[in-house]
Protein backbone atom coordinates (compact mmCIF):
# COMPACT_ATOMS: atom_id res chain seq x y z
CA UNK A 1 0.00 0.00 0.00
CA UNK A 2 1.22 3.70 -0.27
CA UNK A 3 0.34 7.24 0.95
CA UNK A 4 -2.29 9.26 -0.45
CA UNK A 5 -1.38 11.15 -3.64
CA UNK A 6 -4.90 13.17 -4.14
CA UNK A 7 -4.90 14.71 -7.68
CA UNK A 8 -7.88 16.31 -9.53
CA UNK A 9 -10.68 14.09 -10.23
CA UNK A 10 -10.74 11.17 -8.02
CA UNK A 11 -10.98 7.44 -9.70
CA UNK A 12 -13.11 4.86 -8.97
CA UNK A 13 -12.88 0.95 -8.50
CA UNK A 14 -15.22 -1.45 -10.26
CA UNK A 15 -16.72 -1.62 -6.46
CA UNK A 16 -17.13 1.90 -5.62
CA UNK A 17 -20.76 1.79 -6.15
CA UNK A 18 -20.89 -1.06 -3.67
CA UNK A 19 -18.81 0.70 -1.22
CA UNK A 20 -21.42 3.48 -0.72
CA UNK A 21 -24.65 1.16 -0.74
CA UNK A 22 -22.47 -0.45 2.28
CA UNK A 23 -22.24 2.56 4.39
CA UNK A 24 -18.25 3.36 3.06
CA UNK A 25 -16.85 6.30 4.11
CA UNK A 26 -15.01 7.58 1.56
CA UNK A 27 -11.53 8.91 1.24
CA UNK A 28 -9.06 10.03 -1.51
CA UNK A 29 -6.33 7.36 -1.46
CA UNK A 30 -3.13 7.30 -3.76
CA UNK A 31 -6.16 8.96 -6.09
CA UNK A 32 -8.77 6.77 -5.80
CA UNK A 33 -12.12 7.39 -4.12
CA UNK A 34 -11.99 4.57 -1.27
CA UNK A 35 -13.57 3.45 1.45
CA UNK A 36 -11.53 3.72 5.21
CA UNK A 37 -14.34 1.91 6.37
CA UNK A 38 -17.71 0.61 6.54
CA UNK A 39 -20.58 1.42 9.89
CA UNK A 40 -19.27 -0.71 11.99
CA UNK A 41 -15.68 0.85 12.24
CA UNK A 42 -11.70 0.22 11.86
CA UNK A 43 -11.62 -1.81 15.28
CA UNK A 44 -14.36 -4.44 14.33
CA UNK A 45 -13.37 -4.46 10.92
CA UNK A 46 -9.81 -5.27 12.26
CA UNK A 47 -10.50 -7.99 14.87
CA UNK A 48 -13.60 -9.42 12.22
CA UNK A 49 -10.02 -10.07 9.94
CA UNK A 50 -8.20 -11.66 12.48
CA UNK A 51 -10.88 -14.08 13.90
CA UNK A 52 -13.07 -14.84 10.79
CA UNK A 53 -12.63 -13.44 7.29
CA UNK A 54 -12.23 -9.29 6.03
CA UNK A 55 -13.15 -8.81 2.64
CA UNK A 56 -11.36 -5.80 0.89
CA UNK A 57 -11.30 -3.97 -2.15
CA UNK A 58 -8.07 -3.44 -3.68
CA UNK A 59 -8.49 -2.70 -6.79
CA UNK A 60 -6.68 0.20 -6.95
CA UNK A 61 -3.25 -1.31 -6.87
CA UNK A 62 -1.71 -1.81 -9.58
CA UNK A 63 -1.92 -5.63 -11.97
CA UNK A 64 0.70 -5.36 -15.04
CA UNK A 65 1.21 -8.66 -16.93
CA UNK A 66 4.90 -9.02 -18.49
CA UNK A 67 4.90 -11.11 -21.65
CA UNK A 68 7.50 -12.44 -22.65
CA UNK A 69 8.10 -11.92 -26.59
CA UNK A 70 10.03 -14.88 -27.21
CA UNK A 71 6.96 -16.93 -25.61
CA UNK A 72 9.58 -18.54 -22.94
CA UNK A 73 8.59 -16.76 -19.34
CA UNK A 74 12.15 -17.11 -18.31
CA UNK A 75 12.93 -14.39 -20.75
CA UNK A 76 10.44 -12.08 -18.86
CA UNK A 77 12.15 -13.48 -15.13
CA UNK A 78 15.63 -12.75 -16.83
CA UNK A 79 14.48 -9.17 -17.72
CA UNK A 80 12.89 -8.26 -14.72
CA UNK A 81 15.79 -8.78 -12.68
CA UNK A 82 17.49 -6.43 -14.24
CA UNK A 83 15.40 -4.40 -12.23
CA UNK A 84 15.16 -5.92 -8.70
CA UNK A 85 17.02 -8.07 -6.39
CA UNK A 86 14.88 -10.73 -6.54
CA UNK A 87 15.12 -14.29 -8.00
CA UNK A 88 12.76 -14.26 -10.42
CA UNK A 89 14.05 -17.32 -11.89
CA UNK A 90 13.58 -18.89 -9.19
CA UNK A 91 9.91 -18.61 -8.72
CA UNK A 92 8.15 -21.69 -9.93
CA UNK A 93 5.48 -22.11 -12.45
CA UNK A 94 2.50 -21.24 -9.76
CA UNK A 95 4.47 -19.69 -7.55
CA UNK A 96 4.33 -16.05 -6.09
CA UNK A 97 7.26 -13.83 -4.50
CA UNK A 98 7.68 -10.24 -3.02
CA UNK A 99 9.77 -7.63 -4.73
CA UNK A 100 11.29 -4.18 -4.23
CA UNK A 101 12.36 -2.50 -7.35
CA UNK A 102 15.78 -0.60 -6.53
CA UNK A 103 17.26 2.71 -8.22
CA UNK A 104 20.86 3.25 -8.87
CA UNK A 105 21.52 4.42 -5.61
CA UNK A 106 20.06 1.17 -4.04
CA UNK A 107 16.50 3.07 -3.07
CA UNK A 108 13.27 1.55 -3.34
CA UNK A 109 11.61 2.05 -6.48
CA UNK A 110 8.16 0.29 -5.49
CA UNK A 111 7.75 -2.78 -3.45
CA UNK A 112 5.40 -5.50 -5.63
CA UNK A 113 4.35 -9.44 -5.77
CA UNK A 114 5.66 -11.01 -9.12
CA UNK A 115 3.56 -14.26 -9.55
CA UNK A 116 4.63 -16.83 -12.53
CA UNK A 117 1.72 -18.21 -14.61
CA UNK A 118 3.84 -20.43 -17.04
CA UNK A 119 3.51 -18.44 -20.15
CA UNK A 120 3.77 -14.63 -18.76
CA UNK A 121 4.60 -12.94 -15.21
CA UNK A 122 1.92 -11.41 -13.42
CA UNK A 123 2.84 -8.14 -11.06
CA UNK A 124 0.70 -6.14 -8.16
CA UNK A 125 2.30 -2.81 -7.33
CA UNK A 126 1.03 -0.27 -5.31
CA UNK A 127 -1.40 2.28 -6.37
CA UNK A 128 0.69 5.50 -6.09
CA UNK A 129 3.46 4.33 -8.32
CA UNK A 130 1.94 2.16 -10.85
CA UNK A 131 2.02 4.62 -13.34
CA UNK A 132 5.57 5.11 -12.77
CA UNK A 133 6.03 1.65 -12.59
CA UNK A 134 4.50 0.71 -15.96
CA UNK A 135 6.84 3.63 -17.74
CA UNK A 136 9.57 2.22 -15.77
CA UNK A 137 8.86 -1.27 -17.13
CA UNK A 138 8.29 -0.43 -20.64
CA UNK A 139 11.60 1.60 -20.68
CA UNK A 140 14.06 -1.32 -19.63
CA UNK A 141 11.97 -4.08 -20.74
CA UNK A 142 9.98 -3.56 -23.89
CA UNK A 143 12.64 -5.24 -25.65
CA UNK A 144 12.21 -8.11 -24.40
CA UNK A 145 8.50 -7.83 -23.03
CA UNK A 146 5.45 -6.84 -23.62
CA UNK A 147 4.09 -4.59 -20.58
CA UNK A 148 0.30 -5.18 -20.33
CA UNK A 149 -1.57 -3.26 -17.61
CA UNK A 150 -4.61 -5.64 -16.85
CA UNK A 151 -6.85 -2.14 -16.05
CA UNK A 152 -10.10 -4.12 -16.75
CA UNK A 153 -9.44 -5.98 -13.48
CA UNK A 154 -10.48 -5.43 -9.84
CA UNK A 155 -8.61 -7.03 -6.65
CA UNK A 156 -10.41 -8.66 -3.74
CA UNK A 157 -8.32 -9.71 -0.58
CA UNK A 158 -10.00 -12.15 1.79
CA UNK A 159 -7.88 -12.53 4.72
CA UNK A 160 -8.08 -14.49 8.31
CA UNK A 161 -8.77 -17.60 9.30
CA UNK A 162 -11.78 -18.40 7.85
CA UNK A 163 -11.13 -17.49 4.51
CA UNK A 164 -9.82 -20.70 2.90
CA UNK A 165 -13.20 -22.40 4.14
CA UNK A 166 -15.18 -19.09 2.91
CA UNK A 167 -13.41 -19.45 -0.67
CA UNK A 168 -13.48 -23.11 -1.21
CA UNK A 169 -17.11 -23.41 -1.82
CA UNK A 170 -16.69 -22.10 -4.90
CA UNK A 171 -13.42 -23.45 -6.10
CA UNK A 172 -12.62 -26.68 -4.09
CA UNK A 173 -9.05 -26.77 -5.87
CA UNK A 174 -8.21 -23.18 -3.73
CA UNK A 175 -7.49 -25.57 -0.64
CA UNK A 176 -4.79 -27.12 -2.66
CA UNK A 177 -2.86 -23.75 -2.10
CA UNK A 178 0.18 -23.02 -0.11
CA UNK A 179 1.19 -19.56 1.33
CA UNK A 180 2.27 -17.91 -2.02
CA UNK A 181 0.92 -20.35 -4.47
CA UNK A 182 -0.25 -18.58 -7.52
CA UNK A 183 -2.93 -19.52 -10.60
CA UNK A 184 -5.92 -19.89 -12.63
CA UNK A 185 -8.82 -20.48 -10.48
CA UNK A 186 -12.97 -19.90 -12.47
CA UNK A 187 -14.84 -18.66 -9.52
CA UNK A 188 -18.48 -17.99 -9.93
CA UNK A 189 -18.19 -18.48 -14.16
CA UNK A 190 -15.17 -16.11 -14.18
CA UNK A 191 -11.46 -16.84 -15.04
CA UNK A 192 -9.64 -15.50 -11.67
CA UNK A 193 -6.22 -15.14 -10.49
CA UNK A 194 -6.12 -16.60 -7.04
CA UNK A 195 -2.67 -15.84 -4.88
CA UNK A 196 -2.41 -17.00 -1.27
CA UNK A 197 -1.63 -13.99 -0.04
CA UNK A 198 -2.15 -10.85 1.28
CA UNK A 199 -1.49 -8.16 3.24
CA UNK A 200 -2.22 -8.56 6.87
CA UNK A 201 -0.51 -11.32 8.34
CA UNK A 202 -3.34 -13.86 7.51
CA UNK A 203 -3.87 -16.53 6.07
CA UNK A 204 -6.23 -15.70 3.20
CA UNK A 205 -6.32 -15.26 -1.02
CA UNK A 206 -5.80 -12.05 -2.96
CA UNK A 207 -7.99 -12.88 -5.97
CA UNK A 208 -7.82 -10.67 -9.87
CA UNK A 209 -11.06 -10.50 -10.97
CA UNK A 210 -12.88 -9.29 -14.35
CA UNK A 211 -13.91 -5.91 -13.47
CA UNK A 212 -17.52 -6.93 -14.94
CA UNK A 213 -17.48 -10.15 -12.24
CA UNK A 214 -16.28 -8.56 -9.33
CA UNK A 215 -19.48 -7.23 -8.00
CA UNK A 216 -21.29 -10.50 -7.82
CA UNK A 217 -18.26 -12.23 -6.64
CA UNK A 218 -17.98 -9.63 -3.90
CA UNK A 219 -21.43 -10.04 -3.17
CA UNK A 220 -21.54 -13.92 -3.07
CA UNK A 221 -18.36 -13.88 -0.90
CA UNK A 222 -20.25 -11.27 2.02
CA UNK A 223 -23.51 -13.62 1.85
CA UNK A 224 -21.48 -16.20 3.94
CA UNK A 225 -22.02 -14.43 7.68
CA UNK A 226 -17.72 -15.21 8.64
CA UNK A 227 -17.41 -12.51 6.03
CA UNK A 228 -17.16 -8.73 6.72
CA UNK A 229 -16.21 -5.56 4.22
CA UNK A 230 -13.30 -3.92 5.63
CA UNK A 231 -11.41 -0.92 4.53
CA UNK A 232 -8.06 0.50 4.29
CA UNK A 233 -8.12 2.08 7.77
CA UNK A 234 -7.95 -1.62 9.19
CA UNK A 235 -6.05 -2.61 6.48
CA UNK A 236 -3.65 -0.20 7.31
CA UNK A 237 -3.72 -0.89 11.22
CA UNK A 238 -3.36 -5.37 9.77
CA UNK A 239 -0.44 -4.79 8.15
CA UNK A 240 1.72 -2.25 10.77
CA UNK A 241 0.86 -5.45 13.13
CA UNK A 242 1.93 -7.33 10.87
CA UNK A 243 4.88 -5.53 10.42
CA UNK A 244 5.05 -5.25 6.81
CA UNK A 245 5.75 -1.91 5.07
CA UNK A 246 4.15 0.73 3.26
CA UNK A 247 5.57 2.28 0.20
CA UNK A 248 5.48 6.03 0.94
CA UNK A 249 6.07 5.66 4.73
CA UNK A 250 8.57 2.78 5.80
CA UNK A 251 9.90 2.71 2.38
CA UNK A 252 11.05 5.34 -0.50
CA UNK A 253 13.54 5.66 -2.99
CA UNK A 254 16.37 6.50 -0.23
CA UNK A 255 15.41 3.19 1.72
CA UNK A 256 18.35 0.52 0.47
CA UNK A 257 16.39 -3.15 0.94
CA UNK A 258 19.37 -3.65 3.93
CA UNK A 259 18.17 -0.55 5.72
CA UNK A 260 14.77 -1.55 5.60
CA UNK A 261 15.14 -4.90 6.47
CA UNK A 262 13.59 -6.75 3.44
CA UNK A 263 17.52 -8.41 2.50
CA UNK A 264 15.50 -10.92 2.41
CA UNK A 265 13.91 -10.43 -0.87
CA UNK A 266 17.29 -10.37 -2.22
CA UNK A 267 17.83 -13.99 -3.78
CA UNK A 268 20.98 -16.09 -2.87
CA UNK A 269 21.41 -16.20 -6.62
CA UNK A 270 21.90 -12.27 -7.06
CA UNK A 271 24.16 -11.98 -3.90
CA UNK A 272 27.85 -12.19 -4.47
CA UNK A 273 29.37 -16.03 -5.04
CA UNK A 274 25.54 -16.55 -6.86
CA UNK A 275 25.10 -17.74 -10.20
CA UNK A 276 23.66 -13.95 -10.84
CA UNK A 277 24.93 -11.81 -8.78
CA UNK A 278 24.42 -8.26 -9.01
CA UNK A 279 23.58 -7.13 -12.27
CA UNK A 280 20.27 -4.86 -11.29
CA UNK A 281 19.96 -1.33 -10.04
CA UNK A 282 22.25 0.11 -6.85
CA UNK A 283 23.99 -3.64 -6.45
CA UNK A 284 26.91 -2.29 -5.16
CA UNK A 285 25.73 -0.33 -2.87
CA UNK A 286 23.04 -3.22 -2.06
CA UNK A 287 25.30 -5.73 -2.04
CA UNK A 288 27.83 -4.09 -0.11
CA UNK A 289 25.05 -3.35 2.89
CA UNK A 290 24.86 -7.13 2.90
CA UNK A 291 26.55 -9.12 6.18
CA UNK A 292 28.11 -12.13 5.50
CA UNK A 293 26.28 -15.42 4.98
CA UNK A 294 27.67 -16.89 8.24
CA UNK A 295 26.76 -16.92 10.97
CA UNK A 296 22.85 -15.28 10.23
CA UNK A 297 22.59 -11.36 11.16
CA UNK A 298 20.49 -10.13 14.47
CA UNK A 299 19.05 -6.48 14.27
CA UNK A 300 21.67 -4.33 13.40
CA UNK A 301 24.31 -6.99 13.56
CA UNK A 302 26.64 -7.78 10.35
CA UNK A 303 25.19 -5.33 8.19
CA UNK A 304 28.10 -3.34 6.93
CA UNK A 305 28.36 0.78 6.43
CA UNK A 306 24.43 1.43 7.07
CA UNK A 307 23.39 4.02 9.16
CA UNK A 308 19.82 2.79 9.73
CA UNK A 309 17.45 0.23 9.88
CA UNK A 310 14.09 -0.55 9.63
CA UNK A 311 12.39 -1.61 13.83
CA UNK A 312 9.66 -2.37 15.58
CA UNK A 313 8.64 0.83 18.38
CA UNK A 314 6.32 -0.18 21.06
CA UNK A 315 5.39 3.13 22.84
CA UNK A 316 5.36 3.05 26.53
CA UNK A 317 2.43 4.27 28.13
CA UNK A 318 -1.06 3.99 25.71
CA UNK A 319 -0.51 7.00 23.39
CA UNK A 320 -0.19 6.30 19.78
CA UNK A 321 3.03 7.90 18.36
CA UNK A 322 2.22 8.97 14.33
CA UNK A 323 4.86 8.93 11.66
CA UNK A 324 7.08 11.40 11.38
CA UNK A 325 7.81 11.98 15.22
CA UNK A 326 11.98 12.29 15.61
CA UNK A 327 13.81 9.41 17.51
CA UNK A 328 16.11 10.20 19.88
CA UNK A 329 18.86 8.19 21.82
CA UNK A 330 18.70 9.50 24.73
CA UNK A 331 15.97 11.50 26.96
CA UNK A 332 17.66 14.60 26.70
CA UNK A 333 18.96 14.39 23.20
CA UNK A 334 18.40 17.91 21.01
CA UNK A 335 19.00 15.82 18.07
CA UNK A 336 16.99 12.92 16.82
CA UNK A 337 18.91 9.75 15.05
CA UNK A 338 15.64 8.16 13.60
CA UNK A 339 11.97 8.49 12.55
CA UNK A 340 9.05 6.80 12.85
CA UNK A 341 7.74 5.74 10.04
CA UNK A 342 4.63 4.27 10.19
CA UNK A 343 2.54 4.67 13.64
CA UNK A 344 -0.74 4.04 15.60
CA UNK A 345 -2.57 1.47 17.15
CA UNK A 346 -2.59 -2.45 17.27
CA UNK A 347 -6.00 -3.26 17.67
CA UNK A 348 -5.07 -7.10 17.87
CA UNK A 349 -3.08 -6.39 20.98
CA UNK A 350 -4.86 -3.26 22.34
CA UNK A 351 -1.56 -0.73 22.93
CA UNK A 352 0.34 1.46 20.58
CA UNK A 353 2.96 -0.08 18.24
CA UNK A 354 5.29 1.84 15.40
CA UNK A 355 7.44 1.03 13.11
CA UNK A 356 10.52 3.44 12.23
CA UNK A 357 14.44 3.61 11.54
CA UNK A 358 17.08 3.88 14.25
CA UNK A 359 20.74 3.41 13.93
CA UNK A 360 21.95 0.20 13.91
CA UNK A 361 23.91 0.20 17.83
CA UNK A 362 20.02 0.88 18.66
CA UNK A 363 19.04 -1.65 16.39
CA UNK A 364 18.77 -4.55 19.13
CA UNK A 365 14.75 -5.89 20.75
CA UNK A 366 14.56 -4.05 23.84
CA UNK A 367 16.97 -1.38 23.74
CA UNK A 368 15.31 2.04 24.90
CA UNK A 369 14.99 5.30 22.30
CA UNK A 370 13.06 8.52 22.37
CA UNK A 371 10.51 9.95 20.99
CA UNK A 372 8.51 13.72 21.75
CA UNK A 373 4.98 13.56 21.89
CA UNK A 374 3.22 16.93 22.76
CA UNK A 375 6.39 18.52 23.96
CA UNK A 376 7.30 15.87 26.17
CA UNK A 377 10.11 12.92 25.87
CA UNK A 378 8.05 9.17 25.53
CA UNK A 379 10.22 5.91 25.71
CA UNK A 380 10.07 3.47 22.98
CA UNK A 381 11.35 0.07 23.01
CA UNK A 382 12.53 -1.77 19.75
CA UNK A 383 11.03 -4.66 19.11
CA UNK A 384 10.72 -7.78 17.38
CA UNK A 385 8.88 -7.65 14.16
CA UNK A 386 6.00 -8.97 13.54
CA UNK A 387 3.69 -7.94 16.37
CA UNK A 388 1.89 -10.20 15.44
CA UNK A 389 2.68 -13.69 14.18
CA UNK A 390 1.97 -14.74 10.89
CA UNK A 391 0.11 -17.41 10.55
CA UNK A 392 0.38 -17.92 6.90
CA UNK A 393 -0.67 -21.84 5.85
CA UNK A 394 2.59 -23.45 4.42
CA UNK A 395 1.73 -26.73 4.35
CA UNK B 1 -28.91 22.58 27.64
CA UNK B 2 -25.58 22.04 25.61
CA UNK B 3 -23.57 24.82 23.85
CA UNK B 4 -21.57 24.21 20.82
CA UNK B 5 -18.14 25.26 19.45
CA UNK B 6 -17.50 25.58 16.16
CA UNK B 7 -14.41 23.40 16.71
CA UNK B 8 -17.13 20.56 17.27
CA UNK B 9 -16.87 20.82 21.18
CA UNK B 10 -19.92 20.39 23.35
CA UNK B 11 -20.30 21.99 26.97
CA UNK B 12 -23.15 21.65 29.82
CA UNK B 13 -23.50 24.12 32.53
CA UNK B 14 -24.80 22.82 35.82
CA UNK B 15 -24.74 25.50 38.46
CA UNK B 16 -21.27 27.23 37.94
CA UNK B 17 -19.89 24.04 36.28
CA UNK B 18 -19.15 23.06 32.88
CA UNK B 19 -18.66 19.73 31.40
CA UNK B 20 -16.95 19.57 28.58
CA UNK B 21 -16.73 16.72 25.30
CA UNK B 22 -16.77 15.89 21.69
CA UNK B 23 -19.81 15.95 19.81
CA UNK B 24 -21.51 13.09 18.41
CA UNK B 25 -20.62 15.03 14.67
CA UNK B 26 -16.52 14.95 15.65
CA UNK B 27 -16.41 11.03 16.91
CA UNK B 28 -18.24 9.84 14.23
CA UNK B 29 -16.03 11.89 11.54
CA UNK B 30 -12.76 10.79 13.60
CA UNK B 31 -13.86 6.87 14.12
CA UNK B 32 -12.98 4.43 16.68
CA UNK B 33 -10.65 6.81 19.35
CA UNK B 34 -8.44 4.35 20.74
CA UNK B 35 -6.56 6.95 23.40
CA UNK B 36 -7.27 9.86 25.23
CA UNK B 37 -4.84 12.12 26.98
CA UNK B 38 -7.39 14.79 29.40
CA UNK B 39 -5.65 17.82 31.14
CA UNK B 40 -4.80 17.70 34.96
CA UNK B 41 -6.98 18.96 37.39
CA UNK B 42 -6.24 22.33 38.40
CA UNK B 43 -4.32 23.24 35.33
CA UNK B 44 -6.09 26.36 33.88
CA UNK B 45 -6.64 27.26 29.97
CA UNK B 46 -7.60 30.02 28.02
CA UNK B 47 -10.55 30.21 25.39
CA UNK B 48 -9.13 28.11 22.36
CA UNK B 49 -6.28 26.34 24.29
CA UNK B 50 -5.73 22.71 23.65
CA UNK B 51 -7.42 21.12 26.88
CA UNK B 52 -7.27 17.38 25.81
CA UNK B 53 -6.06 14.94 22.48
CA UNK B 54 -8.52 12.38 21.41
CA UNK B 55 -6.93 9.53 19.05
CA UNK B 56 -8.66 7.27 16.84
CA UNK B 57 -6.87 4.51 15.27
CA UNK B 58 -5.71 6.80 12.10
CA UNK B 59 -4.68 9.90 13.95
CA UNK B 60 -4.81 12.20 16.55
CA UNK B 61 -6.90 15.69 16.92
CA UNK B 62 -7.08 18.34 19.85
CA UNK B 63 -10.08 19.29 22.05
CA UNK B 64 -9.75 23.06 22.69
CA UNK B 65 -11.26 24.48 25.68
CA UNK B 66 -14.41 25.85 25.11
CA UNK B 67 -13.88 28.91 27.41
CA UNK B 68 -11.31 29.76 29.76
CA UNK B 69 -11.45 28.53 32.90
CA UNK B 70 -9.90 25.75 35.27
CA UNK B 71 -10.46 22.49 35.11
CA UNK B 72 -11.84 21.13 38.43
CA UNK B 73 -12.29 17.10 37.45
CA UNK B 74 -11.39 14.58 33.96
CA UNK B 75 -13.11 11.79 33.16
CA UNK B 76 -10.90 9.00 34.63
CA UNK B 77 -12.63 6.28 33.05
CA UNK B 78 -11.53 7.37 29.23
CA UNK B 79 -8.10 5.76 30.41
CA UNK B 80 -9.24 2.28 30.28
CA UNK B 81 -12.62 2.95 28.00
CA UNK B 82 -11.49 5.63 25.15
CA UNK B 83 -14.48 4.34 23.03
CA UNK B 84 -17.31 5.54 25.92
CA UNK B 85 -16.08 8.75 23.75
CA UNK B 86 -18.26 7.10 20.75
CA UNK B 87 -20.60 5.01 22.17
CA UNK B 88 -21.80 8.47 24.60
CA UNK B 89 -19.94 11.61 23.50
CA UNK B 90 -22.37 13.70 25.35
CA UNK B 91 -22.85 11.26 28.28
CA UNK B 92 -20.63 8.68 29.91
CA UNK B 93 -17.67 9.80 27.30
CA UNK B 94 -17.68 13.40 28.40
CA UNK B 95 -13.97 14.87 28.80
CA UNK B 96 -13.39 16.90 31.45
CA UNK B 97 -15.30 19.35 33.99
CA UNK B 98 -14.16 23.46 34.05
CA UNK B 99 -14.61 26.19 36.18
CA UNK B 100 -15.59 29.25 33.59
CA UNK B 101 -13.75 31.97 34.50
CA UNK B 102 -16.29 34.49 32.54
CA UNK B 103 -20.11 32.87 32.16
CA UNK B 104 -20.65 35.45 29.47
CA UNK B 105 -18.19 33.39 27.11
CA UNK B 106 -20.61 30.11 27.48
CA UNK B 107 -23.27 32.38 26.64
CA UNK B 108 -21.28 33.27 23.50
CA UNK B 109 -21.23 29.71 22.59
CA UNK B 110 -23.39 28.12 19.84
CA UNK B 111 -26.84 26.99 20.70
CA UNK B 112 -28.20 23.34 19.26
CA UNK B 113 -30.17 24.96 15.88
CA UNK B 114 -27.06 27.00 15.27
CA UNK B 115 -23.95 24.05 15.49
CA UNK B 116 -26.73 21.69 13.49
CA UNK B 117 -26.34 24.55 10.53
CA UNK B 118 -22.57 23.95 10.79
CA UNK B 119 -22.43 20.30 10.69
CA UNK B 120 -24.83 20.28 7.88
CA UNK B 121 -22.85 22.92 5.66
CA UNK B 122 -19.44 20.67 6.81
CA UNK B 123 -21.13 17.57 5.74
CA UNK B 124 -21.67 18.79 2.26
Amino acid sequence: MSEPAPTGELKRTPLHALHLRLGGRMVPFAGYDMPVQYASGIIKEHLHTRAAAGLFDVSHMGQIALRPRSGRVVDAAQALEALLPGDILGVAAGRQRYAVLTNSAGGILDDLMVSNHGDHLMLVVNAARKAFDESHLRSHLSQSCVVEPLNDRALLALQGPLAEAVLAPFARDVQALRFMDAGVVTLMGATCFVSRSGYTGEDGFEISVPAEAAEPLWNALLRNPAVAPVGLGARDSLRLEAGLCLYGADLDETTTPVEAALEWTIGKARRPGGERAGGFPGAEVILGQLPPPYPPPHAGEGRVGITRLRVGLRPEGRAPVRAGAPVFRNEGDAAPVGVVTSGGFAVSLNLPVAMGYVPPDAAAPSTRVFTELRGRRLGLIVSKLPFVPARYKHR
Amino acid sequence: MLKFTKDHEWLRMDGDIATVGITAFAQEKLGDLVFVELPSVGATFAKGAVAATVESVKAAADVYAPVAGEVIAVNDKLAEQPGLVNGEPTGEGWLFKMKPADVAEVDALLDEKAYDALTAAESQ
